[in-house]
């Protein structure tokens, strides 16, 4: 296991399987759920880089500072869903088209 | 000198500006203003005179000029110039206008534009005094336009009468044909010698500069001029007509003045008149002295046998200047001023009176006809006395200024007939004589009917008195100075002015036109000179006296019976009452012809010009439309052809935008697959 490629296979499947989730799924909360992996991806890509081709630990800092991020984006857009809820009990986002025309 | 001349010529045209504008509040209507204005002048002019006479050299002359017009190579100057000619028609030209203006205090007394009368009188001595001191002949032609506008407006003044107004215009028209000589002839002038100023154009003339066939059609067409405003036939027709003007007008514009300016013209110009031109000048000049004498003879108004009088004796004049008589045309141009101007304000106290009487017993009618006159000289002895001298004057009997002038014309007049070759010549001396006999009878005539005898109206009589001493002043003053005493100076003797101030001062200028330049010349050598004088003499007071004493004989003594003799002569009576038909003759050929041509031209303005006018429209309407239908069907078309098609596109492109964001992040993905797909391939 001491090499790059496994770790970017795996960032590729996870980021995929993230972007997927965020295209296909109707409830927001799933979409929310698919930015994770998303970013989750990225950070496996950041550590992986920063053990093989950086050998320090900018990447690791990256990589917090994008957990950290990911909770708060996480926790606003959980309150944005929820209010929403109540206001149209409902959180398919297919629903949410009151901009439209 | 030139300073002098300056205000003696402007203070008019001050009194003129302060007449028109503010004349009716100034205190008597504002006469003073303008009477001042001419008495300074005349006192100016005195001065000049004065000094003229004191200096006593022919050759005297001041010339000033500054430049008017220079743009590039076109220079016209503007001067002033001063010699004894024009001193002495100066002297005449504001003796004359003063006493006219002092005597228009009683004429015109009560009228009800009494103070635009004296601002039209000072314009006029303006402009006259302008005529003659300008030297060159542009600044002569505007002053001579305006005496003549000057002159429309006094013959119009009682423009509320049709008669009054048609004759303003008729004398404005008949004008104007002259001008229209004279400013052909000025531009030949100016064309050829590039200058309006006389001196140089007596230069270049005697350089040869101008010759042949050019100077004399270009003296003949300046003379055209002077034809027109000096009422030579064939354009006399307007001054028995502007008699319509109040009398001191007819006195001093139409008498003195005015009509003497063609004469002062022709003066000044007389060098550069060439043998032809001379001929032409001398015989239009010689005919109009006699015609105009043959239509005062039957005559019923008084002022028109004094209107035919004045066009004789301008013709008089005309005839001198063309035989070459140049110092005896212009002296009895100053004579004749003095004792016509006399007898016109004579005429004026006589109308002014029986205008009086017939106001006071309500009788409408011409108070100018002779035919209601007789036996005035006991009413108005001092009108009469005087209106005796300036008939004696006119009829050229000796002792009296008339008579040195006439006699001097006369002589001359014989001398260039003599002086020929050709025997033909020996026309003009006979009409000058037939004119001097015909001139003493209808004086006579006149001066017979109107004051001895029976009165005609009693009914009229009864009122007729002397006109009041502002009247009779200026009468005193013209017929001292009718005298022979003031032009024989310092000779007293009464049959001759060689000897005179005159004759010293005022010497022919030398003829510009020379036999080096292959011109025929004048020449009258002097013993033939001399003895057509004397014999000149004697011949025209023997006719003088035969006049006379034919017209005593008809209608003083009755020896003759006029109806019978009338009767005798009764085609030429008539073709002398109606003068010769011109007028008529006029009225059917060139007013009628005049017409005729304008009622062609207006139809072909009406057809022809608005037809080509209404096509040119019509097209226009057609092409428009057309224009129209292709701005509408092609142009909008295709601007809108494009906005259909955008906005077509944009509805078809709308759709795309979903509003749904996985679509969009489906896009970018798909977006971002190609491009990876397209860089590796």
């Amino acid at each position: 296991m001491n090499t790059l490629m496994p770790y970017l296979i795996i960032g590729a499947i996870v980021f995929t399987l993230g972007i997927f989730t965020i295209i296909y799924k109707k409830n927001a909360v799933g979409i929310l759920m698919g930015v994770e992996l998303v970013l989750n991806s990225v950070n496996i890509n950041f550590i992986a880089f920063a053990k093989f081709v950086d050998k320090g630990i900018n990447g690791q800092v990256v990589a917090i500072f994008i957990i950290i991020l990911a909770a708060a984006e996480a926790a606003i857009a959980l309150a944005i869903i929820l209010n929403i809820y109540r206001t149209k009990a409902t959180v398919d986002v297919t629903e949410l088209n009151e901009m439209k025309n | 000198m030139i300073t002098l001349a300056l205000y003696i010529w402007l203070v008019p045209l001050l009194a003129f500006g302060i007449q028109i504008f503010f004349g009716k509040r100034l205190p008597r209507k504002g006469d003073w203003v303008s009477v001042g204005a001419i008495g300074i002048s005349f006192f100016l002019t005195l001065i000049m005179f004065v000094r003229m006479l004191l200096n006593y050299s022919p050759d005297y002359a001041v010339h000033a000029s500054v430049p008017w017009i220079n743009v590039g190579t076109f220079k016209i100057a503007m001067g002033i110039y001063l010699d004894n000619l024009a001193i002495t028609m100066a002297m005449a030209v504001t003796t004359v206008s003063f006493v006219v203006h002092i005597y228009s205090i009683g004429y015109m007394e009560g009228d009800p534009r009494y103070s635009r009368f004296f601002a039209y009188l000072s314009l006029f001595s303006f402009s006259m005094l302008g005529l003659i001191f300008f030297d060159n002949l542009f600044g002569i032609f505007m002053m001579w336009e305006l005496v003549g506008l000057c002159s429309y407006l006094l013959i119009g003044f009682y423009f509320e009468k049709k008669s009054a107004s048609d004759a303003g215009k008729k004398a404005f028209i008949t004008n104007r044909v002259g001008d229209w000589g004279f400013l052909i002839g000025l531009l030949i002038v100016f064309t050829t010698l590039g200058t309006f100023t006389i001196t140089d154009i007596h230069t270049l003339v005697a350089q040869g500069k101008l010759t042949g066939g050019l100077l004399t059609a270009a003296g003949i067409l300046l003379f055209a001029g002077a034809v027109g405003k000096s009422a030579q036939f064939p354009l006399h027709v307007w001054l028995p007509d502007a008699m319509e003007g109040p009398t001191p007008v007819s006195a001093l514009i139409h008498a003195a003045t005015m009509v003497a300016a063609g004469v002062y013209l022709m003066a000044r110009i007389s060098f550069m008149l060439s043998f032809d031109a001379m001929l032409v000048v001398a015989y239009i000049g010689g005919f109009t002295a006699f015609f105009a004498a043959t239509i005062a003879i039957t005559q019923n108004d008084i002022k028109r046998v004094l209107a035919y009088s004045t066009i004789s004796q301008l013709g008089y004049m005309i005839m001198a200047i063309g035989v070459g008589a140049y110092q005896a045309g212009f002296f009895h141009l100053v004579t004749h001023a003095m004792f016509k101007a006399g007898l016109f304000l004579g005429s004026g106290s006589v109308i002014h009176a029986m205008h009086h009487a017939m106001h006071k017993t309500g009788v409408e009618e011409d108070p100018n006809d002779i035919r209601l006159m007789g036996g005035f000289r006991h009413k108005m002895p001092i009108t009469y006395y005087t209106f005796l001298i300036f008939s004696l004057a006119l009829s050229g009997i000796p002792f009296f200024s008339g008579f040195l002038s006439k006699d001097a014309i006369l002589g001359g007049t014989l001398a260039f007939a003599m002086a020929q070759s050709n025997p033909i010549h020996y026309l003009l001396p006979t009409f000058g004589f037939l004119a001097a006999i015909i001139t003493a009878f209808y004086m006579f005539r006149l001066i017979i009917k109107t004051f001895f005898g029976e009165p005609k109206r009693p009914d009229l009589y009864e009122h007729i008195h002397e006109s009041p001493k502002v009247m009779t002043g200026p009468l005193i003053t013209l017929a001292t100075l009718s005298i022979w005493i003031f032009f024989t100076l310092p000779s007293i003797s009464p049959f001759g002015s060689e000897n005179s101030w005159y004759y010293h001062l005022v010497k022919k200028p030398e003829s510009a036109v020379s036999v080096q330049l292959g011109h025929p010349v004048l020449e009258i050598p002097e013993h033939i000179e001399h003895s057509a004088h004397v014999n000149g003499m004697m011949i025209s007071i023997i006719f003088a006296l035969t006049g006379i004493l034919l017209a005593y004989m008809f209608y003083y003594w009755k020896k003759w019976d006029v109806e019978a003799f009338t009767n005798k002569i009764r085609p030429l009576y008539d073709l002398s009452y109606h003068k010769y038909y011109i007028d008529e003759i006029y009225n059917a050929t060139l007013v009628r012809g005049l017409l005729l041509w304008n009622n062609i031209l207006a139809w072909f303005d009406a057809h022809i010009i608005d037809g080509l006018v209404n096509g040119a429209a019509f097209v226009t309407r057609h092409v428009s439309r057309l224009s129209g239908i292709f701005d509408l069907g092609f142009v909008d078309g295709l601007v809108n052809a494009v906005a259909d098609l955008t906005r077509d596109t944009g509805q078809l492109l709308r759709k795309v935008q979903t509003g749904q964001l996985q679509f969009y992040i489906f896009g970018a993905l798909a977006g971002l697959v190609l491009i990876i797909i397209g860089t590796l391939m």
